[in-house]
């Protein structure tokens, strides 16, 4: 395989006195999709800050390209290509829709996607470019949280349950728009506690379990029954 | 495989300093017989600054208020004292302590006023009062209008038969006062409304969800901290025998100097402020006489210390040494744990 | 008449007050700080165009050239070596080394300039009036002053809504940590707010010294003026706080006509009564 964008090795982060990650090791190859899955409280989420760099860590254990940029201040982290589709959306809520897609694009990397090619994606988001985030649809509302990410042309994406809050037919209009997003190249990590949605999509998978990995791999090669054991941790 | 503990809060240091600290007091209320007149006042003052710093901070630091105008509670208590002493003829003594109540009587519907003022903007809002009262002061004649007045010598001799008497009867209050302050703040810690509000600081949403009433909490903290900074002030201005509106309410004098003090010593401990106030009162002696540098010196130290070492001198050192002389926190110990 | 030229007169100053409150306003929607050295900022600012029109001859007005991007230069720099390492901990912090500030800059000055009163003398504008009717006559400098705060907020606007520097303002006050994820460095944000901040300042600083008397002991009334002007206003509205800066003025200038020594007890008073009628001010748009 050529050389991973991302490589995680021997991974330990938390909280001030909270140990939440006890050696987690994955990698991420240029234009792969991984499905991180697990069960709440896992460490998904804070494995995904621990990339972005709101959670500190040994420099070496996080690298980009194989630089080491763990414990890096986000904004240099960002900078460096990685953008991240938050749980939970969190747009901001002082500003539209078009000023949230073009503040995920103030220092964007060059590249394809620019406001226009977001809203070819998201058509809807074109009609409520002037509302503010906030008053949008939750869907629409991960619309514009994915448009953001986009908008930074990074390398690496990393989306953070995105389905999380919605109704069924409006997930299935968003993952309607991720093959489009991976055509362009770009690798992603995709959290999510949907499983079978997940791996429908992803190259590999991993999982973790209390703060460890515990099954990884490729989505064919293990059968649902060692799945459920990981996540829930049954296979001890 | 629940492990066997139990809640302690003295440590074998804090037990050591009880005895010392008893130790010590007991020197201290014997100073009349071995310190001079003018040492006498010194550590008179130093008492009332060591009761401001040690009230004072508890609304900042576990109120989650950020409290910059106590000059609004120690003026209030010195005209309070100078008003019943001189026209309703009250002994003094005793009238430092109605000033005190006075003090949290008036705190009582000002605070629902100021509470709606958000963090930082309350300290200005405190402010403001100070100059409320200031001005106010200041139209009423009786007190001296804007230059203010001296305690009639009547009044001086009715707090005892001779000048000597009268110097340690002073004294003793002030270091009454001082031990009252250290004295309420270290209960109110133990207490149940002192857990509330270590909840209060960490969460608001939290504590309210738990049944903790908010508001009435911060009520509670901040009438007690005017009530003991009003007596704080009342002390004060009988000790210098005068008060003007623009000496009752300096922020310098008040505000400045117990923030300072509270800074370098350490918020949100017991320890803090009494080794904050040594060190100020250290400083001032050594370096009073460059007048408006000393006060820029001390800015620049209140600066250096908050972005080096934001607990404080004694926070900084109890975080290395773990020691805690006078402790407020609980603790689990495991009963495998030996200590 | 004399109660009408009064009330005029107080809503002129009330655009002074506005621009007192504007800088104080901005940091407070961006960082959440409240600087007490704000005032004193001012005075600093005041007596920087005293120096340098005492160096160069210019106007006063004409000052503005050199005061305001010295003020904002020095504004960054405050906020990026002593501000920002406190900023996001606690609330209690950064009022505190702002308070240090404070104190620092009023004996600074002190021991500079002395405590002498002083003034800025911009030539003829100062006494020039229009008469408008017998007995009302508008001053040309304190309306030059209100027409350049309605333009400076006016401005700050602009950019708060308009441009990519606003946007991030905007941003950074409603999610910090998601703002950095999209490369927003928050020191330099932040910086960028209180240069801002600081250029008003600047502004206010040379109306104040034309206008008034000032000594280095001025600053903790211009704050409070600025802060009252800001709550009676509302939170988070810039329209609002000139609002509020008028309401001052006029309570100001009719408590002065009762009788003089009540004109600056009358402002605190409306402040509290507003505190305790409209808690979140008249125009409120932030929470």
């Amino acid at each position: 395989m050529a050389e991973p964008i991302l490589s995680i090795a021997s991974l330990k982060a938390g909280y001030g006195d909270f140990q939440a990650l006890f050696g987690i090791d994955l990698e991420v190859g240029p234009g792969e999709t991984l499905a991180l899955i697990g069960a709440n409280g896992a460490g998904k989420t804070t494995l995904l800050r621990a990339i972005t760099g709101l959670v500190g860590c040994a420099p070496a254990m996080v690298r980009l390209d194989g630089r080491p940029i763990g414990g890096m201040r986000p904004d240099r982290i960002a900078a460096l290509g990685v953008a991240m589709v938050p749980e939970g959306r969190r747009l901001f809520r002082s500003l539209s829709v078009e000023e949230n897609l073009l503040i995920g694009g103030e220092r964007a990397r060059r590249g394809d996607w620019t406001l226009e090619r977001v809203y070819d994606l998201f058509p809807i988001l074109r009609e409520r470019r002037r509302n503010p985030a906030t008053a949008l649809s939750g869907g629409q509302q991960q619309m514009v949280a994915i448009g953001r990410a986009l908008m930074a042309n990074p390398r690496l994406i990393l989306f953070d349950e995105i389905s999380l809050g919605l109704a069924p037919v409006v997930i299935r209009d968003i993952y309607a728009a991720v093959p489009a997003i991976m055509a362009s190249g770009v690798s992603a990590i995709l959290v999510e506690q949907d499983v079978t949605r997940a791996l429908a999509v992803a190259r590999k998978f991993v999982c973790l379990q209390e703060g460890r990995v515990s099954l990884a791999g490729r989505p064919g090669e293990h059968d649902r029954q060692a799945i459920t054991a990981a996540y829930f941790g049954l296979a001890r | 495989m629940a492990q066997a503990y139990s809640i302690e809060r003295s440590t074998r240091a804090s037990r050591i300093t009880a005895i010392v600290a008893l130790l010590a007091l007991a020197a201290l209320a014997a100073a009349p017989w071995w310190a001079g007149r003018a040492d006498l006042r010194l550590l008179g003052e130093v008492y009332s600054f060591v009761a401001l710093a040690t009230v004072g901070p508890l609304v900042a630091a576990y109120g989650g208020l950020a409290a910059v105008g106590p000059q609004a509670c120690v003026g209030c208590g010195g005209s309070a004292l100078f008003a019943l002493a001189m026209f309703l003829g009250v002994h003094p003594l005793l009238a430092i302590v109605l000033a005190g109540i006075a003090g949290a009587l008036i705190a009582i519907p000002v605070a629902p006023l100021l509470f709606r003022l958000q963090g930082a903007y309350f300290a200005i809002g405190t402010w403001v009062l100070a100059e409320v009262f200031r001005l106010g002061f200041a139209q009423v004649s009786s007190l001296g209008g804007g230059s203010g007045i001296s305690l009639p010598a009547g009044v001086v001799a009715g707090i005892a038969a001779s000048r000597p008497l009268r110097e340690m009867l002073v004294y003793w209050v002030a270091l009454a006062i001082a031990v009252a302050a250290i004295g309420f703040v270290v209960l109110l810690l133990r207490s149940r409304i002192g857990l509330a509000l270590t909840a209060l600081r960490d969460s608001e949403l939290a504590s309210e969800s738990l049944g903790i009433d908010i508001w009435r909490t911060k009520l509670l903290v901040y009438v007690g901290v005017a009530g003991l900074t009003s007596m704080t002030g009342a002390f004060i201005f009988l000790q210098k025998l005068r008060v003007s509106p623009d000496a009752a309410f300096s922020v310098n004098d008040w505000t400045a100097y117990v923030i300072f003090i509270a800074v370098i010593g350490g918020i949100g401990t017991i320890e803090g402020p009494i080794v904050g106030t040594v060190i100020f009162f250290l400083l001032r002696e050594t370096l009073a006489d460059l007048g408006t540098t000393y006060l820029m010196i001390l800015g620049a130290v209140a600066i250096l210390v908050m972005l080096r070492a934001p607990q404080g001198l004694w926070g900084w050192f109890a975080a290395r040494t773990g020691l805690t002389l006078v402790p407020v926190r609980r603790r689990v110990v495991f009963s495998d744990q030996s200590k | 008449m004399d109660w009408v030229n009064a009330i005029v007169q107080g809503v002129l100053i009330g655009g002074l007050y506005a621009l007192f409150a504007a800088g104080l306003s901005l940091i407070f929607g961006v960082m959440r700080l409240v600087n007490i050295a704000h005032g004193d900022m001012i005075v600093a600012a005041a007596y920087l165009a005293l120096v340098i029109v005492q160096a160069t001859g210019l106007h006063p007005l004409a000052s503005a050239l050199l005061v305001v991007p010295l003020m904002a230069l020095i504004g960054y720099a405050m906020q990026r070596v002593l501000l920002n390492p406190t900023i996001g901990k606690d609330l209690l912090s950064p009022l505190l080394v702002t308070f240090g500030i404070s104190v620092i800059l009023q004996n600074g000055l002190l021991v500079a300039f002395t405590a002498d009163s002083r003034r800025l003398a911009a030539g003829s504008i100062e006494t020039a009036s229009i008469q408008l009717a017998p007995g009302l006559s508008l001053g040309v400098l304190p309306l030059l002053m209100f027409a350049a705060s309605v333009l400076i907020i006016f401005g700050m606007e602009l950019v708060f809504f308009r441009t990519s520097l606003g946007r991030a303002f905007r941003a950074t006050s409603d999610d910090p940590e998601v703002a950095q994820l999209m490369n927003l460095n928050r020191n330099h944000v932040f910086g960028m707010a209180m240069a801002l901040s600081a250029a008003v300042v600047a502004i206010a600083g040379i109306f104040l010294a034309i206008r008034t008397n000032f000594d280095p002991a001025s600053g903790p009334a211009r704050l409070i003026f600025g802060f009252e002007a800001v709550i009676i206003g509302g939170l988070g509205n810039l329209w609002g706080t000139l609002a509020g800066g008028v309401v001052l003025g006029v309570a100001q200038a009719v408590g002065a006509q009762i009788s003089p020594g009540w004109q600056i007890l009358a402002g605190h008073l409306v402040f509290f009564l507003v505190l305790g009628l409209r808690p979140r001010g008249l125009f409120p748009r932030m929470d």
